[in-house]
């Protein structure tokens, strides 16, 4: 532990650290650019220069390692002159176009301008000036305006695992680009505009949409993957402008995916602002009195074991505790929140969560993937993986199809045979100090697939993956909604039927009511002719079908809890009104219940939420992970010779609301048609 | 200095490269040079050879078979290709000309050899001339200061002390085919003093 004076303090700080971080230790701001924690040091804006004594000159703090007994100034004429010196040539090239810079207001070069910049220029030539780029539909370039910081191309290269962007050119004639002018190929790409200091890269679809003092932010988290990014929802009025990332280091440090990201524009359409029900074959609006009595009729008139329930990928706890509980009232055990038919083992908590937690990557040095895509169904998990692997010390391995990993992956086989065939590499498996077996979606929602599930358990216990505090085997869900669905128990309950029993019976008219809470996903010519309810927000596949709509909120309109695929507990927030007449979920289930005769126990959320607790304690350490002990899980049986199949075919298109959204179609059109393009060239 | 952008769109279409076979044999004997897993770093020997074998310049397809035949990413290669000025993205002459014109050769006169070559070359700096035989651009220096002026023709050939008459006559001596002499364009010997040694003409006296 090196001893630093800093500013007249002294102090001690960790061996290998820069002087930057230590001058951060020690309390001093110092202004940077190019620097980034999470990212390679490039040291090239010189924007963070401190004076050493004994140096001949000011050192760049971000690239310069501590070392016994320095003596760091940080606030001296000297620094002060040097940084004006570096801010007066950074502001030579770059625009005066602040009034008209969506970066305004939030921009690092602004606010630093202000500490270090001169009232007026000194340079009278023609500034310089780039061509924009073409890096698709997320991101605005306005290239005049970078400073070239890199750390676009240092994001795209390490955290993305995409290198599409460099600098050509040199001196005045670099430039940042990708060349060939195409859509980047990255799920992450949109933290670029994040890092970027200035405005040379923002957010195409909020391009000049609003300023950032307009908005009302809302701390929530994200629900399009299982993933549980924490978010900031900024929103004007009844309209969400955008979603940005929000630290948490345990899940998606800084980043989130562009479907995280972009995808809110599909909350503005499609939207369902009030209840329907179908009269001669249309569906026509409804005052909500209406439409719950003609739920409540159905549902009353319907012999228990001829109703059934299904939620779906955004369905919140609340709305999934209190539909069980008041299907669960009349009797109904037809019930499952697995409408993707995975055969996921409810009786068991370890069986369906992802144990290691997904900081746990961090320490893992060999992996199994089992039937999943990391990249396209959880692109933060990716980009872990990715970070390990980086670092020379985990092998990944994977059974199932993969499309262009960011990581080096040995391919083991595509079917689930291979699990029993492992070969060297179970030695692999039990030989590695933090193993980790990963099973995906692909792998589950077969119709083998709890033979499946059982025998990847059988591995992790045959690799001894499991042990003393540490439990490597994983489940890697694609839905926000789906662990909290599990967790309440919406799961079919004593003789009842799941998702298959629940569609088989319906194609075969021996279903009366079937209750679609956001259930979109699944094939709904199956469900032949029974009387359907859609509880949901966007009009997709599930309201057409539906003979009576309930118009519900959306993730960003509600206080709900989700459940992360590691069994996090999180807490969304509300960060505007649901639109029109739609209500919370919860709220919804509650009002259905009094028109029944048959009121659920609970008049407000708090009232609920003590019930929830009550029902499964789990609900009660809100961000916090309780390890789930292991158990037998899965079920025997055979399996069939069957590749893996990909799961999310579309990771710009994998729920409602994102399929309604106009961005992730560009992004469907744009990136993903543009590499077929390719492939096909 | 020609101005380094994206993908110029005046770049005529080049629909595929490789390497030829004696290329591709060359090409592997200069990876061989580094350790395993360090190939890239013949990334500038494999663009020159691609600059020659693609007609002294670099279409995209080319910079992308050497990122190929390299194993890395497309844009690292782009980044190099445009980095270094003697690799041209765009079309050049069959002859292309690389004026020096930094202050040694200024000094002795550069300005009437780039006069003369635009004169017989019948294009401007910058440009390809219409019979696309000659290219013309202005380099800095090229290391031949004793002999200046001096222009470089394609990859390696040097013509030095130069004047007005000499760059015209070797400018259309290559419209002619022929191949003109290297080296210095008046009589001597390498660098060697004009019209023989002025010193150390005798042996030194022994002892």
């Amino acid at each position: 532990m090196p001893k630093m004076t800093i500013d007249g303090v002294e102090i001690e700080v960790p061996a290998g650290i820069t002087v930057l971080q230590a001058c951060e230790l020690a309390g001093r701001e110092i202004p940077r650019f190019c620097y980034h924690e999470r990212l390679s040091i490039a040291g090239n804006c010189r924007m963070c220069l401190v004076e050493q004594e004994k140096a001949p000159k000011p050192i760049a703090s971000c690239a310069m390692p501590v070392a016994e007994g320095m003596v760091i100034k940080t606030d001296t004429p000297v620094v002060q002159k040097a940084r004006k010196g570096v801010m007066e040539f950074l502001l030579i090239n770059h625009p005066l176009d602040c009034p008209i810079c969506d970066q305004g207001g939030e921009c690092d070069l602004q606010d630093q301008a202000m500490g270090y910049g001169f009232d007026k220029s000194r340079y009278h030539e023609n500034k310089r000036a780039v061509p924009d780029k073409n890096l698709g539909p997320l991101i605005k370039t306005s290239m005049n305006r970078c400073i070239h910081c890199t750390r676009c191309i240092r994001f795209a290269t390490e955290v993305a695992g995409v290198e599409e962007l460099g600098a050509t050119g040199r001196g005045e004639h670099m430039e940042v680009t990708n060349y060939v002018s195409r859509a980047l190929t990255s799920e992450m790409s949109g933290n670029m505009i994040d890092l970027c200091p200035v405005g040379a890269l923002t957010s195409k679809p909020y391009e000049f949409a609003a300023r950032p003092w307009e908005l009302r932010k809302t701390e929530s988290i994200d629900v399009l993957d299982a993933v549980g990014s924490n978010i900031r929802i900024d929103a004007r009025g009844a309209e969400v402008m955008r979603v940005l990332p929000r630290l948490h280091e345990e899940i998606n440090e800084e980043w989130i995916s562009d479907k995280t990201r972009f995808a809110c524009d599909g909350l503005k359409r499609q939207r369902l602002d009030r209840p329907y029900i179908r009269r001669n074959g249309k569906l026509e609006p409804a005052t909500w009195g209406d439409a719950l009595t003609a739920v409540a009729w159905k549902l009353r008139g319907a012999s228990a074991d001829r109703v059934a329930a299904l939620s779906g990928d955004l369905a919140d706890v609340e709305a999934q505790y209190a539909l069980k509980e008041l299907l669960a009232g009349m009797g109904v055990r037809n019930i499952d929140c697995r409408q993707d038919g995975a055969k996921l083992d409810p009786s068991n908590r370890a069986g369906y969560l992802f144990n290691s937690t997904i900081a746990g990557i961090d320490q893992a040095d060999v992996i199994l993937l089992v039937g999943t895509d990391p990249r396209h169904e959880a692109p933060i998990v990716n980009s872990r993986i990715r970070r390990r692997w980086l670092t020379g010390a985990l092998t990944v391995a994977s059974i199932g199809p993969l499309a262009n990993p960011t990581y080096g992956v040995t391919a083991l086989g595509m079917s689930p045979a291979m699990l029993q065939n492992l070969g060297g590499f179970a030695d692999k498996l039990k030989n590695a100090k933090n193993p980790m077996i990963i099973v995906g979606m692909g792998a589950l929602t077969r119709e083998d697939g709890a033979a499946v599930l059982a025998q990847a358990r059988q591995v992790a216990e045959a690799c001894n993956v499991v042990r003393e505090g540490w439990n490597g085997f994983n489940v890697l869900h694609t839905a926000g909604g789906r662990v909290g669905g599990l967790d309440v128990g919406f799961v079919p309950g004593e003789g009842g039927r799941d998702r298959d029993g629940i569609l088989a019976a319906a194609q075969a008219g021996e279903m009366d009511v079937i209750y679609l809470l956001g259930a979109d996903e699944i094939d709904m010519a199956k469900l032949g002719k029974a009387f359907v309810v859609y509880q949901g927000h966007h009009g997709d596949a599930g309201a057409h079908r539906a003979d009576v709509v309930l118009p519900g909120a959306a993730y960003t309109e509600k206080d709900a809890i989700y459940v992360n695929t590691e069994g996090r507990v999180q807490l969304a927030r509300r960060a505007v009104q649901p639109p029109g007449e739609a209500r919370e979920d919860w709220a919804i289930v509650r009002a259905l219940s009094e028109v029944i005769n048959n009121k659920l126990p609970f008049d407000t959320l708090a009232q609920l939420r003590a019930g929830l607790v009550a029902a499964n304690p789990v609900f009660a350490g809100i961000d916090r992970i309780k390890s789930a002990a292991w158990g037998s899980f899965g079920a025997q049986g055979a399996v069939a010779d069957r590749p893996f199949a990909t799961t999310v075919r579309n990771f710009y298109m994998t729920d409602p609301i994102s399929r309604a959204s106009p961005t992730m179609a560009r992004c469907t059109a744009e990136i993903l048609g543009g590499q077929t393009l390719a492939a096909a060239e | 200095m020609a101005m380094v952008t994206a993908d110029p769109q005046d770049v005529p279409k080049v629909a595929s490269f490789a390497f030829s076979a004696a290329n591709l044999e060359k090409a592997k004997a200069l990876m061989a040079q580094y350790p395993a897993g360090r190939q890239a770093s013949a990334v500038i020997a494999l663009l020159y050879i691609a600059q020659e074998q693609a007609g002294g310049w670099l279409p995209r397809v080319a910079m992308d078979h050497v990122a190929q035949v390299l194993e890395m990413a497309p844009i690292r290669v782009y980044e190099v290709a445009s980095f270094y000025t003697m690799f041209n993205l765009k079309p050049v002459g069959k002859h292309h000309l690389q004026v020096c014109t930094t202050t040694p050769c200024w000094l002795r006169g550069s300005d009437a050899v780039l006069k003369a070559c635009q004169d017989a070359a019948h294009c401007d700096v910058g440009e390809v001339s219409a019979d696309g035989l000659f290219s013309i651009v202005e380099v800095e220096c090229l290391g031949a200061c004793v002999n200046a002026p001096m222009l470089q023709i394609n990859n390696s050939e040097f013509y030095e002390d130069l004047d007005a008459n000499s760059t015209r006559a070797l400018i259309e001596s290559l419209r002619r085919g022929e191949k003109p002499s290297m080296g210095t364009q008046v009589s001597r010997q390498t660098s060697a003093p004009i019209g023989g040694p002025t010193t150390l003409k005798s042996q030194p006296a022994k002892g």
